[in-house]
């Protein structure tokens, strides 16, 4: 390998308002290495890569790169560019209406003429020289998701890159298009390109990459050759639990002893969403609480959408209380008793111009149906019940939910779905972007409301949340159910050692 | 997929909205009947005390016709005309065609309809092939006849223009028959004056402005009004061919508390909108009454307003061209030309005191 | 201060507010625009007239429109731009059925009541054709409502096979004039049934609530059990019922229809009184009353504009220059504005008033 440095990035800060995003990051990157970046959200990944292509300044630290003396001077992608960092994300950014060399050339033209047989060449000879399997005239948006990712690689390539920045570019891709890519990587890496690769798959660093850097909480972990960092080490560096010296902090939640005579409240077998998903069982019993545990992106909150009907189901069946049902959409699941707090509070939570009390009211206004709306004394009522019992901070009901703090706007939508008594809570990481005070809260309540009967599924990414609240927890791994721990296996160290996989324990 | 529907979805979109600008031509045309002839601005002087009454005419040359037929050899004739289901008046001037130029009478007619122009060139040029004898042409556009009408000289056939004229060189057309639009303002005002009215205080509903029927209707009252001192116009506006525009305008002046004796509406819409304000406001209209009502295009419906002595004048705007047409041609046929070369029209304006059940059923289209 | 505030910044202040320029500007221009006077008709009966009466009158029609183009607004977050087409194709059927078939009646062949059920039938499907369109295929509200508006006057004309239908019985002309008797036109009081059937429909479904989270948020609006397809369709459905009550008093006014001209452009008009009514076109929370008293406004402004005997064909602009205003107005750096500069009046104002005191 050649030990070049060819990026390196010192002390690097970055604050925002209220979030230290990064605090003294180090991070360096060899000429001809792909180099994983990993870290869990919030770690200060994106904005790692962020300061690094100029769509923000960093505040303190300094980037050097080979064959430049001076420190670079990043204030917009287009220095980036003009240093030849190149960035190709997660969303496609290119026109999918245009033609494949349109694409590569596009915003490079020189004058407003361009020689379209000279640019079809160009583009021809690019896609050759890189193995692309795509013509530059053909329309860019028939080309496979692959095939584009590609194509978006040969134009940051073709700017005389030196680093490559790809941001998740395999998560829309299927297993046979991310070998092409990985292929193509390889191919790069071989020219000397500097490949940054972030992404939530483990099995694909292991694979492709050579050397990784954990951040975590904006902070640098360390940087390590793949060789000396087996799986496990690398997750326990990522989730901040050192494994050699993890006592087991198991908390309150009680080994749960299912009522032997029972069938359970939610039974799944074989269930199948369109989000991508293996197909997986699950079942909850009266009283328990379960969780899903996994990295970011391994598919656990596909699996509590699939069962609540929120993406397509395409497969398996369910049971109820032993019964079988069907559960193809959220009224449905509604209708069984099933709710769901989802995970992006904003984009699924939400209604954000309408007040507090008719986002509080509306799943049970749902259920109750068209014609029998609540009067708006009862619904006042409602609101003003939860408001006080889960201690929402506000002047009135009446305020739209957008003004609330996040804290306070999980707590409605947790009123949401307790106002309709349901017998199975769902809570996608209730605790997300919220205060302490009211994590506590909404763990406290959930281990209460279990120990009245609810069925409750629980999420998080804080290990110790999960481990405090959770009796029985269903590891996933790159979208697929890789384990099921509960009783005296609920500790840190079986939880990471599943979520890692592979050979190494 | 989801663009490959919607690209589907466009595509019918496009479709029905082609298919939708063929069919409603209706909704272009601002008014059924009015305006449609393009005026003959330059229009020669009137030979149409020589043209008889066009649908006596047209009654009695049917009957010779059944008896003797012309010549004994059928003369073939291509027309083509703008879309029937344009306007009112458009059906009628096709219907009128239609059953003038049959076996009975001597024409072997073939008819090409459409709204585009180079649509009716292709559709002439098919009638040239064909060999007609003559080729009756209602032009949808004015302009890019001249290639096409000279073959039709170069191959000898006789072209004869109707209801709208064209750019193209005089020699190239043996007749042209059209309406006068500023004579029919004219007729109008000249009735209104007849009227003998101490004061005229009109309200004038224009049609869209610019368009050859409004400017030759509003010509003559303009011109009246500037020269006499007791015909004011209360008010002049735009209701553009539209009765619900016509009605809010006269509402207007009701509640504006003005006087005013007459309304001259530049379409028979127009005058039925300014009809129903009036009726709201109840002030009597027609015959004997406060206000005079006028209109122009002689629908039906009109017409029997007028019968019933609610309104008080209806101008005619006349599609009945067949018999025009037929005396062109029959000139040519015995060897002379036809001159002027412009034709104009006979046209009538109805007076509600003399107005027959008979002139309802032939007049009104 | 803070009263005024809080009326400044209720939704319904922007109609008001606009209401209130007009009545001041006739007030200084002629004073006699608020004349009313009682008069008898030719039945004999008594009736009302005057600029405020007429506006009553043809603001009716666009006060029931406004109603459906609020919910479709506020559901699909899109206009229809076909209601003046659909209004036509729901007349021509209405005289259809009225004239028995025939291109002229003097009694009315069927009841009216018949009429308008064919008619809403009608109205009906071409708004779940739109609907479809938007909520399941997801086309564009402008876009696919584009398809009637360029096709439905001509399938308006295809009802009656291209001819004129008349009804000359003066029963019908009821629903255009006046019921025997009363003195206030009856669009008015067809126009307070509809707005009846609106607080109805608010105060007896949860519309209201679904039509605002699905504007709003419809992956919310979805994860709480709601269809936002379904609620897209039902809002371009009960536009059609709207429409097609609107074609009962349209073709009642003349007694008879013009598809070419019939209505045209009030879909315009309509999406003006649901600007005006403060809603944002964005989707999305609705305030039904400030469109309705929006449509009153513009009406308000038409017949001001008529009395000053402004061209007809000029009318156009100057509601143009309502739209204009309006979109200043609402843009947030202007309100940013605004908050600023009475912030620092009232600022002032209570600095003046302590070195007063």
């Amino acid at each position: 390998m050649n030990e070049e440095i060819l990026l390196e990035m010192k002390d690097i800060h970055k604050r925002f308002p209220g979030v230290y995003a990064l605090n003294s990051v180090d991070f360096s990157l060899r000429k001809g290495e792909v180099h994983a970046l990993m870290g869990e959200n919030g770690a200060g990944k994106s904005t790692l890569i962020k300061v690094l292509t100029g769509v923000y300044t960093k505040d303190e630290g300094e980037i050097r790169m080979s064959g430049n003396s001076e420190a670079l001077d990043i204030r917009s992608p287009q220095d980036a560019q003009k240093y030849g960092i190149s960035t190709v994300y997660q969303e496609i950014t290119l026109c999918p209406n245009l033609s494949v060399a349109e694409n590569i050339y596009i915003g490079r033209g020189s004058g407003a003429v361009q020689n379209w047989k000279e640019m079809n060449e160009g583009a021809d000879k690019i896609l050759k020289s890189l193995d692309i399997p795509a013509r530059a005239t053909q329309q860019l948006g028939s080309c496979s998701l692959a095939v584009q990712q590609m194509v978006a690689i040969a134009r940051a390539v073709d700017q005389e890159c030196k680093v490559l920045i790809l941001d998740e570019p395999t998560s829309s891709l299927d297993e046979e298009e991310v070998e092409k890519l990985f292929g193509l990587m390889r191919d790069l890496k071989s020219r000397g390109v500097g490949i940054i690769f972030v992404t939530h798959f483990l099995d694909q660093v292991y694979e492709i990459c050579d050397r990784i850097t954990v951040l975590r909480d904006g902070k640098l972990v360390g940087a390590y050759d793949i060789a000396n960092l087996p799986r496990v080490q690398l997750v326990s560096k990522m989730l901040g639990k050192d494994m050699d010296d993890l006592s087991d902090i198991k908390g309150s939640a009680e080994t749960y002893k299912a009522e032997s005579n029972m069938p359970p409240v939610y039974e799944a077998e074989g269930l199948q969403s369109n989000a991508g998903i293996k197909p997986f069982n699950f079942h909850v019993n009266k009283g328990e609480i379960t969780g899903f545990t996994g990295l970011l992106g391994s598919g656990r909150s596909e699996c509590v959408r699939a069962i609540f009907g929120a993406d397509r189901v395409i497969g398996g069946k369910v049971k109820k209380n032993g019964k079988e049902v069907t559960i193809k959409n959220s009224y449905q699941a509604m209708k069984n008793g099933i709710a769901y707090l989802p995970e992006d509070r904003k984009r699924d939570g939400i209604i954000g111009d309408l007040s507090i009390r008719d986002n509080i009211i509306l799943a049970l206004q749902v259920m109750r149906g068209f014609f029998k709306p609540m009067s708006k004394a009862e619904a006042q009522k409602f609101a003003d019940d939860y408001i006080k019992l889960l201690d929402i901070k506000t002047p009135n009901a009446d305020k739209p939910i957008g003004e609330l703090s996040g804290g306070n706007q999980q707590k409605c939508i947790l009123a949401r779905w307790l106002l309709m008594n349901p017998e199975y809570l769902i809570l996608d990481e209730p605790t997300r972007g919220i205060d302490i005070g009211t994590k506590t809260d909404i763990q406290k309540l959930a281990l209460k409301l279990a120990s009245e009967g609810m069925s409750i599924t629980f999420i998080s990414s804080e290990i110790e949340e999960m481990l405090r609240t959770c009796s029985r927890m269903i590891v996933m791994r790159d979208r697929r159910v890789v384990g099921e721990l509960s009783g005296n296996e609920l500790t840190q160290n079986t939880i990471m050692s599943t979520i890692a996989g592979g050979s190494e324990k | 997929m989801k663009r490959k529907l919607l690209a589907m979805i466009m595509t019918v979109t496009m479709t029905g909205a082609l298919l939708a600008g063929c069919g409603s031509s209706s909704s272009t045309a601002e008014t059924p009947a009015a305006s449609e002839p393009a005026a003959a601005s330059e229009a020669a002087p009137a030979s149409s005390e020589a043209a008889p009454a066009a649908s006596e005419e047209a009654a009695a040359s049917t009957e010779t016709a059944e008896t003797a037929p012309a010549s004994g050899e059928t003369i073939k004739v291509g027309i083509i005309n703008n879309d029937p289901n344009e306007s009112g008046y458009r059906t009628a001037n096709d219907k009128d065609l239609k059953s003038f130029f049959t076996a009975e009478n001597g024409y072997e007619a073939s008819f090409a309809y459409s709204l585009k122009n180079d649509e009716q060139i292709t559709a002439a040029q098919k009638f040239i092939q064909d060999g007609v004898d003559y080729l009756l042409l209602s032009a949808a556009d004015t302009a890019g006849w001249d290639t096409v009408l000279q073959d039709a000289q170069d191959a000898g056939i006789h072209v004869l223009l109707f209801d709208r004229t064209i750019d193209a060189d005089e020699s190239l057309y043996d007749a042209s028959v059209v309406s006068d639009m500023a004579k029919e303002g004219e007729t109008a005002v000249a009735w209104l004056e007849n009227q003998k009215l101490d004061e005229y205080n009109i309200i004038h509903l224009q049609g869209v402005m610019g368009s050859a029927a409004q400017q030759g209707r509003t010509g003559a009252l303009d011109t009246k009004v500037g020269e006499n001192d007791n015909w004011k116009l209360v008010t002049q506006q735009t209701a553009e061919w539209n009765a619900e525009k016509a009605q809010q305008i006269v509402q207007s002046v009701i509640d504006s508390g003005e006087k005013f004796n007459v309304i001259y509406a530049e379409n028979d819409d127009m005058a039925k909108g300014a009809v129903a304000a009036l009726d709201k406001a109840n002030i009597s209209h027609g015959v004997g009454k406060d206000v005079i009502v006028m209109g122009f295009d002689c629908n039906k419906w009109a017409l029997e307003e007028l019968l019933a002595q609610n309104w008080n004048y209806d101008g005619q705007c006349n599609p009945f061209q067949a018999t025009y047409l037929d005396e062109a041609i029959k000139t040519i046929e015995a060897g002379g030309t036809v001159d002027p070369k412009v034709i104009i029209m006979e046209e009538k304006g109805f007076d509600a005191s003399e107005i027959t059940q008979e002139d309802v059923d032939s007049y009104g289209i | 201060m803070t009263n005024l505030k809080k009326i400044v910044g209720k939704q319904i202040f922007i109609p008001i507010a606009a209401l209130l320029i007009l009545i001041l500007f006739n007030l200084c221009a002629d004073p006699s625009f608020f004349k009313i006077t009682l008069g008898t008709n030719s039945a004999g009966n008594p009736v009302l007239s005057g600029y405020l009466v007429t506006i009553l009158d043809y603001g009716s029609e666009l006060a029931i429109l406004a109603i459906g183009m609020t919910l479709v607004t506020a559901a699909s977050g899109g206009q229809d731009i076909s209601v003046g087409a659909t209004l036509a194709i729901a007349g021509s059927a209405m005289l259809k059925v009225l004239c028995g078939g025939a291109t002229s009646a003097s009694v009315m062949q069927a009841p009216v009541i018949v009429a308008l059920l064919v008619g809403c039938i009608a109205a009906m499907l071409a708004g779940a054709f739109n609907g479809a369109l938007v909520a399941y295929f997801r086309i564009q509200p402008m876009v696919a409502t584009l398809i009637l508006y360029t096709a439905g006057r001509s399938i308006a004309a295809w009802i009656n096979n291209n001819e004129l239908p008349i009804i000359s019985d003066s029963a019908f002309t009821v629903y255009g004039g006046f019921i025997p008797g009363i003195p206030i036109p009856t669009p008015f009081f067809i126009a307070a049934l509809c707005v009846l059937a609106a607080w109805c429909l608010l105060k007896f479904t949860t519309i209201g609530l679904y039509t605002q989270a699905v504007g709003i948020n419809e992956n919310s609006a979805r994860l709480n059990g709601i269809n936002p397809e379904f609620i897209k369709f039902l809002s371009f459905v009960i536009l059609g019922v709207c429409v097609a009550v609107a074609a009962l008093i349209k073709i009642s006014r003349l007694s008879t229809i013009n598809y070419s001209v019939i209505a045209k452009d009030i879909e315009m008009d309509a999406i003006l009184a649901v600007a005006l009514g403060g809603n944002a076109l964005g989707g999305g929370k609705f305030n039904l009353w400030a469109s309705i008293l929006g449509a009153y406004v513009i009406q308000f402004l038409t017949t001001t504009l008529y009395k000053f005997n402004v061209q007809s064909d000029a009318l156009p602009a100057y509601k143009a220059v309502v739209v204009i205003a309006l979109v200043v107005f609402s843009a947030p750096t202007v309100r940013a504005k605004l908050t600023e500069l009475s912030k620092k009046k009232s600022r002032s104002v209570q600095l003046a008033g302590k070195e007063a005191a």
